[in-house]
């Protein structure tokens, strides 16, 4: 994408488009990966309430996936998961290995 | 218009604060702000202090926030969310506006306690219908770990490095909490965001009082606590259970604890974990760990008291 | 129907906001403004405008708020002095920067330390680069429509510019005199309704004011700053034009007295101006071509007009009612800069005068124009910057 000029700017740096983060990708910075174990999953859904980034994608109130584009590896959703007896849902690996 | 606060129900919603903002991996403050968002329904418009999570959320043409938002300076997002909500009366008045909107400023510790502190003031005492939520990480983080005055006792940091000579921060925090209640305004509470569900509840009882409001929560930062990316929710439930981040609110000037742990854990469960207490255990610093402890005693016993005589 | 009225400055700008009408005020005392906003509040207790008030606690949360009142989306006023304009000086740069049409009534005071509470023009002149434009005022009658003129300009759908207007503190803050009012109607449908743009209470469309932009756009968007300011001349002289139609009164982007012909000129702003032309008068009367210059736009500084106004003169003196210590005087900068294009330029004097409310008499004007009738003939400067009216 060609940078704006000074003539493309909007008046006052005001930025129109609400939510425009989303096209910023965040899951690069991840260096450990949130693996999700639907077997192990009771759908507490704590993972989506506390993950800071958005990561954790919920359709009808049902947990699915991770969005790795913009999860950054930060690990709380597995600390926090209760499992199912004594097995973690979720499970952190290292990127890359 | 109340929200049901499940999290089936929550989770159905439109995120107001998108991925794609750049707060640091396993920051607090995002999931303090999600939460506060998601407790209502009704259109809100934001004001945020300049910080960690004002220059992180909308930098250029990328914004996380889905709702109207404005950032000034530093020192007074309450002063600035007062004349738009000023505005807004206005335009309701005149008839130019008719939707029920609801007003609510962001500021971490720095802007509201510190900087920020007599924009806060003179907005509560205005009286202007909004929410002030102060995300208390304890230090200036933005600038990179600097002491202010909601620094705990005895944390390190860049300013009040834990040296040979001087172990820390000799000063106890401020409680801001305590002195927002004295400007006899009808909702001030404390919140964690562990406690997900008693922080949306009181997000969503303050939206229905008319007037000023302040909310305290505290807000992890694993760069200046220096501890793992993974345990904003698990320090902030210790700060809960330890008693050192009790989950109170008063309302009309009554008192009352709304999360009382099971068991009172002492600080060091709290401290532990964390970096910028290390030297509190070091034999020489014994002492310091001890007045730590007993101010929270104290400060338990207070608050006990208060909601008990109320 | 022009009215005819005896009033203070305060008194004239405080009625001018009242006959707009605007959305919001913010409201904070300080000598001598205090007189001006209390009026305007008490406007508002009887009822006779629709302005909601933010009694704030600081002109900093003052300036705050009506930068979030403006960027709600609405007509915004406040009015300081001094201190108070100081203790603005961040916001300013964001009220300019997130382009909102803030009007300001800016009543000229000195600033601390030592504290003093009289007329000067520091406070303005140190607000001079933050993005604002600034319409300079004579006397009551000047500040009065430079303030109802100031909406139009400001809120020009080119411009969204914040506007200071200036007056001297006291000397025409607090001095009763003649003037004409123009009709509540007639100023209201001057100004007309407020135009929204970008309003941050638009809650279908919501928008993100007041970004962290780096080294990526923030070059560009001053770029863009830049650019607003070279419209806001032909602004001012449309919105001027139609003001004239109205009431009968002739503004530009500075004012000329008996320049056309002079050999030396004075260039002062306000009220010292009226003082400065019955002086000029004298000397004309003794056969020495003498005029004035006074600007009214500082703000965008209109350098080629200044020059072309001035080219002809043997010896100009530059009269600063503030100092930039270490620096010339303000006004004088831009002058001097003005006509440094020119081939052939005016000698400069440069005088500050009148600081903390000192009086600027007619002998202090008489000394200029006898100095400059010297230098013209002599062709030599002595000093170039000086005091006058100083005890040594």
């Amino acid at each position: 994408m060609k940078p704006k000029g000074w003539k493309d700017l909007p008046p006052g740096s005001v930025v129109l488009e609400g939510g425009s983060a989303a096209k910023f990708k965040t899951g690069s910075w991840r260096a450990f990966r949130p693996i999700w174990k639907d077997e192990n999953c009771i759908q507490c859904l704590f993972c989506w309430i506390y993950c800071p980034d958005m990561a954790v994608k919920v359709k009808d109130g049902k947990r699915g996936d991770f969005d790795y584009d913009y999860c950054k590896g930060c690990g709380i959703c597995a600390l926090e998961c209760p499992g199912k007896k004594g097995q973690k849902a979720i499970v952190m690996t290292e990127e890359g290995k | 218009m109340a929200t049901t606060l499940t999290l089936k129900e929550l989770s159905k919603k439109e995120d107001r604060f998108t991925h794609g903002h750049r707060m640091c991996s396993g920051c607090g403050a995002p999931i303090v702000v999600k939460i506060a968002l998601m407790a209502t329904d009704y259109p809100v418009v934001i004001s945020n202090a300049t910080g960690c999570l004002e220059v992180s959320s909308c930098i250029s043409e990328f914004t996380a926030w889905n709702v109207p938002w404005i950032h000034t300076a530093f020192e007074n997002a309450a002063a600035t969310l007062s004349g738009v909500e000023t505005m807004y009366r206005s335009l309701k008045k005149q008839g130019k506006m008719d939707r029920e909107v609801k007003f609510i400023a962001f500021g971490g510790d720095g802007g509201t306690y510190d900087i920020g502190f007599q924009s806060l003031s003179g907005a509560m005492e205005r009286g202007h219908d909004m929410i002030y939520i102060c995300y208390d990480n304890g230090a200036y983080m933005n600038t990179g770990i600097q002491r202010s005055s909601a620094t705990p006792l005895g944390a390190d940091t860049t300013t009040c490095p834990a040296g040979s000579v001087i172990p820390g921060k000799l000063r106890s925090r401020k409680n801001l909490t305590k002195i927002m209640a004295a400007h006899n305004i009808p909702y001030v509470a404390q919140a964690s965001p562990s406690h997900w569900q008693d922080f949306a509840k009181k997000v969503q009882k303050a939206h229905e009082i008319k007037g000023p409001k302040f909310i305290n929560v505290i807000a992890p930062c694993n760069r200046g606590w220096r501890s793992k990316t993974n345990d904003a929710i698990l320090l902030s439930r210790l700060a809960v259970n330890t008693c050192y981040w009790p989950l109170y609110e008063i309302e009309n000037g009554t008192t009352k604890i709304t999360v009382t742990p099971k068991q009172k854990l002492p600080i060091v469960d709290f401290l532990k974990p964390q970096g910028r207490f290390k030297h509190l255990f070091s034999p020489e610093n014994e002492g310091l760990l001890t007045q730590v402890q007993d101010e929270i005693d104290r400060e338990w016993e207070k608050l006990l008291k208060e909601a008990k005589t109320d | 129907m022009a009215k005819v009225v005896a009033v203070t400055g305060n008194e004239a700008c405080a009625n001018a906001l009242r006959q707009v009408n605007p959305d919001v005020c913010g409201i904070y005392p300080i000598t001598p403004q205090t007189d001006m906003m209390q009026r305007f509040a008490s406007y508002i207790a009887d009822g006779k405008v629709d302005t909601e008030s933010i009694l704030v606690e600081s002109e900093h949360s003052s300036m705050s708020a009506c930068i979030g009142a403006a960027a709600a989306g609405g007509r915004v006023v406040t009015a300081t002095s001094s201190q108070g304009l100081a203790l603005m000086w961040e916001m300013l740069h964001i009220a300019s920067g997130d382009r909102l049409p803030i009007i300001m009534p800016v009543v000229n005071r000195a600033l601390s330390a030592p504290l003093n509470i009289h007329g000067d023009h520091s406070d303005a002149m140190g607000a001079r680069d933050t993005g604002w434009i600034q319409l300079w005022s004579e006397n009551g009658q000047e500040a009065y429509d430079n303030t109802i003129q100031a909406f139009r300009i400001g809120e020009h759908m080119e411009i969204r510019l914040p506007v200071m207007v200036c007056l001297d503190g006291f000397i025409i803050s607090h001095s009763i005199e003649r003037m004409e009012y123009l009709e509540d109607q007639e100023v209201r449908d001057f100004v007309g309704p407020f135009k929204n743009f970008l309003p941050l209470l638009d809650l279908d469309k919501p928008k993100s004011y007041g970004p962290l932009i780096l080294t990526d756009l923030y070059h560009e968007y001053k770029r863009a700053q830049h650019e607003v300011m070279t419209k806001v001349k032909d602004v001012v002289l449309d919105v001027a034009k139609d003001f004239e139609k109205l009431s009968g009164r002739k503004y530009g982007i500075f004012e000329t007295y008996r320049l056309e012909d002079a050999d030396i000129a004075i260039v002062i702003l306000n009220s010292a101006a009226g003082t400065t032309k019955d002086v000029i008068d004298e000397f004309r009367d003794k056969g020495i071509k003498a005029g004035l210059l006074k600007p009214r736009l500082f703000r965008p500084f209109p350098f080629e007009e200044v020059a072309e106004a001035l080219k002809h003169v043997k010896a100009v003196c530059v009269m600063d009612r503030a100092d930039s210590f270490g620096g010339y005087g303000p006004l004088f900068m831009e002058v001097a800069s003005a006509l440094y294009p020119l081939e052939r330029k005016p000698l400069l004097l440069n005088k500050v005068y009148g600081l903390g409310g000192r009086d600027y008499l007619p002998s202090h004007a008489a000394q200029v124009l006898t100095e400059l009738h010297d230098i013209s003939r002599s062709g030599k400067v002595n000093v170039l910057k000086e005091y006058i009216g100083v005890r040594e």
